[in-house]
């Protein structure tokens, strides 16, 4: 095959991907500009005509969908924080020292993704109603954490590893203590990557549906209220569309800015 | 200002000896170079003298002070990193501030502290710029302008040198040597680089498999290498070995090598008929194109021109030599030559162990 050929194979196949990730995205940002009326129209076209907002404020005013809006942030930062608080160390110390069990450690951390949250369902309601965690927003935000951690210790170990040791060795022999050469130098300059593993963890948090519904009632996150609201309350084609969206978008646009840091998750860049 | 004091200094990793037992002492103000091939231990020496590496046994002493157990912030050190290690989200002028500040110096003496070592450094124009806006020798001046302001009773510099260019480290060279009459601090510097080592060191500690070879001045370590080791490591080309055979009479001593009788001005400790190897550096050989009883009949190989000398490959026997030369010397190659060596400069060694001869 003549290298003209393989490129245009590869250009159909990259169009082919594209097209089947993007169209449903374009779609339901299309719908959740149209007006109700419109929506329900029929024929018609696929462009908004007029554009209008009246779908999202109809969305955004449901019972509950600020409310849950505000949960999901909560949950999320309180996740961010756990995570974070958690993950970096442990990336830290799998960066910087060789101990016994450092490989069976890094395997476990993977194995943790071996146990569907399905099969955890059950007995995690369980426990949670017998210590008090639920229905509320910290309990959400442990499980969270629990799915968030693994990704926040690989990119937070990457991160470290990027950030020569001898640095820090340079801030103990100017006068720092260890901790103090850790808190100068070492952090500082890892603060754009951990700033990429707390913003993974934010769209993790965000589009967490499953945990965030069985185990709450009355606090629900968004993911949780919408499905809900879909799945035993019938909610209109309008409403579906512009949750859909509103759920979207900060996915999308964090996507984008931590793409750089995940190409070079495994210290490698791949330009 | 502060010696130093190794006692019986032991490091190991794993099942490798890094530092094997070293016992050294270095005087106050002293410039003193460790120097051998990658992996002989020099770093990890250093790097226990900074407190960056615990000791798996023995003491270090700075001053009178057992600093064998005290963190690195405690000790009065400063160090210069191979790799640098200037902070690169701070600027120039952070950089160099940085140990200061630590240290609780007030803001007024930091500024004049940091201008003043930026200015030694000729960095002066630098200080707002961050790491990432200079070149490799830039950066090499910040690291050691961050390690000089802190008036360091120890300096230490692991291969400072290293990752410059050959005109910029030339030039360095230079200036570190001025710079350590200037701060006189005590300097201990490692580096695998021999001239380096001869150029900078007032004294030379050679070493090999975690253990000091030879610790003497640049001239001794160059002149009297105390084995062979040291003989092939030290100089540009390194000395000459031949195998050789040492004999004694009435007259006094001399060596044979390959049919020429080369008599000796000292008698060696070695009994007659011993086997030698004769070490002898390649600009203390002269070529001539007709044969003598004290001549060693030799093949010319090649002939390279390198400026200011010419260096000459000859064959002898089995061995190849090294032979430097005026640069007006001519030779064919295959050509024969009869090589003359200064028998005062010849340095005598025991075969089997390379040990080197007392004379």
């Amino acid at each position: 095959m003549s290298a003209a050929a393989r490129r245009a194979l590869l250009a159909l196949a990259v169009t082919g991907v594209g097209a089947w990730v993007l169209a449903p995205i374009v779609l339901i940002a299309l719908a959740s500009f149209t007006t109700r009326s419109q929506l329900y129209a029929w024929p018609r076209g696929v462009i908004p005509n007029p554009w209008s907002v009246e779908t999202l404020r109809f969305f955004l005013q449901a019972q509950g969908v600020l409310q849950a809006t505000w949960h999901s942030l909560v949950v999320a930062g309180l996740t961010i924080a756990l995570a974070i608080l958690i993950g970096a160390p442990a990336g830290y110390a799998l960066s910087r020292f060789r101990f016994a069990g450092r490989e069976a450690f890094r395997l476990a951390i993977l194995g943790t993704k071996m146990f569907p949250a399905t099969i955890l369902a059950v007995p995690l309601a369980v426990s949670f109603i017998h210590w008090g965690l639920y229905d509320t927003l910290l309990g959400v935000a442990f499980v969270h954490t629990a799915l968030a951690l693994p990704f926040a210790i690989i990119i937070t170990t990457s991160v470290f590893v990027g950030v020569p040791f001898e640095l820090e060795e340079a801030a103990m022999t100017l006068g720092c203590g260890r901790l103090q050469a850790f808190l100068r130098v070492a952090l500082p300059i890892a603060l754009p990557g951990l700033a990429a593993a707390a913003i993974f963890t934010f769209v993790l948090s965000w589009n967490e549906v499953f945990a965030a519904t069985i185990l709450t009632l009355r606090t629900r996150t968004l993911p949780a209220l919408v499905m809900n609201a879909v799945g035993s309350a019938g909610a209109p084609a309008d409403f579906r569309f512009a949750a859909g969206f509103f759920m979207i978008v900060p996915a999308l646009i964090i996507i984008m800015v931590i793409r750089r840091y995940l190409l070079t998750l495994w210290g490698v860049t791949v330009r | 200002m502060a010696s130093i004091r190794m006692e019986r200094l032991r490091k190991v990793f794993g099942k490798v000896v890094a530092v094997a037992d070293v016992s050294l002492e270095i005087a106050d103000g002293e410039f003193m170079v460790l120097l051998g091939p990658s992996g002989c231990g020099k770093t990890t020496m250093l790097r226990c003298l900074a407190g960056l590496e615990r000791p798996d046994g023995g003491r270090v002493f700075i001053g009178d002070r057992d600093v064998t157990d005290a963190p690195p912030a405690t000790r009065g050190i400063a160090m210069v990193f191979q790799s640098y290690a200037v902070f690169p989200h701070m600027t120039v002028r952070d950089n160099i501030a940085f140990g200061l500040r630590m240290r609780g110096v007030p803001p007024d003496k930091v500024r004049r502290r940091v201008e003043d070592g930026a200015a030694l450094l000729q960095i002066d124009q630098l200080l707002d710029r961050y790491p990432a806006q200079l070149s490799g020798g830039q950066r090499q001046r910040v690291a050691v302008a961050r390690a000089i302001v802190m008036q360091p009773e120890v300096l230490l510099m692991d291969e400072p040198l290293s990752n410059l260019d050959a005109l910029l480290r030339l030039q360095m060279r230079a200036e570190l040597k001025r710079l350590h009459e200037e701060v006189r601090s005590t300097t201990v510097y490692v580096t695998h680089d021999q001239v380096e080592a001869l150029s900078l060191g007032q004294r030379i500690a050679v070493i090999r498999g975690g253990q000091v070879v030879q610790c003497d001045t640049p001239g001794r370590v160059y002149d009297a290498p105390a084995n062979r080791f040291v003989g092939g490591f030290i100089g540009s080309p390194p000395m000459n070995f031949l195998d050789a055979t040492l004999r004694r009479d009435g007259a006094g001593a001399a060596v044979e090598v390959g049919g020429a009788r080369i008599p000796l001005p000292r008698a060696p400790q070695a009994a007659d008929g011993g086997e030698v190897v004769v070490g002898i550096r390649p600009e203390h050989i002269a070529v001539q194109p007709a044969p003598s009883p004290d001549g060693v009949r030799a093949r010319v190989v090649v002939l390279e021109p390198l400026g200011p000398q010419a260096l000459l490959t000859v064959r002898a026997g089995a061995e190849t030599l090294k032979v430097t030369t005026p640069v007006e010397f001519h030779a064919e190659p295959g050509a024969e030559v009869w090589l003359r060596f200064d028998a005062a400069r010849i340095r005598l060694m025991d075969a089997r162990t390379g040990d080197a001869l007392a004379g």
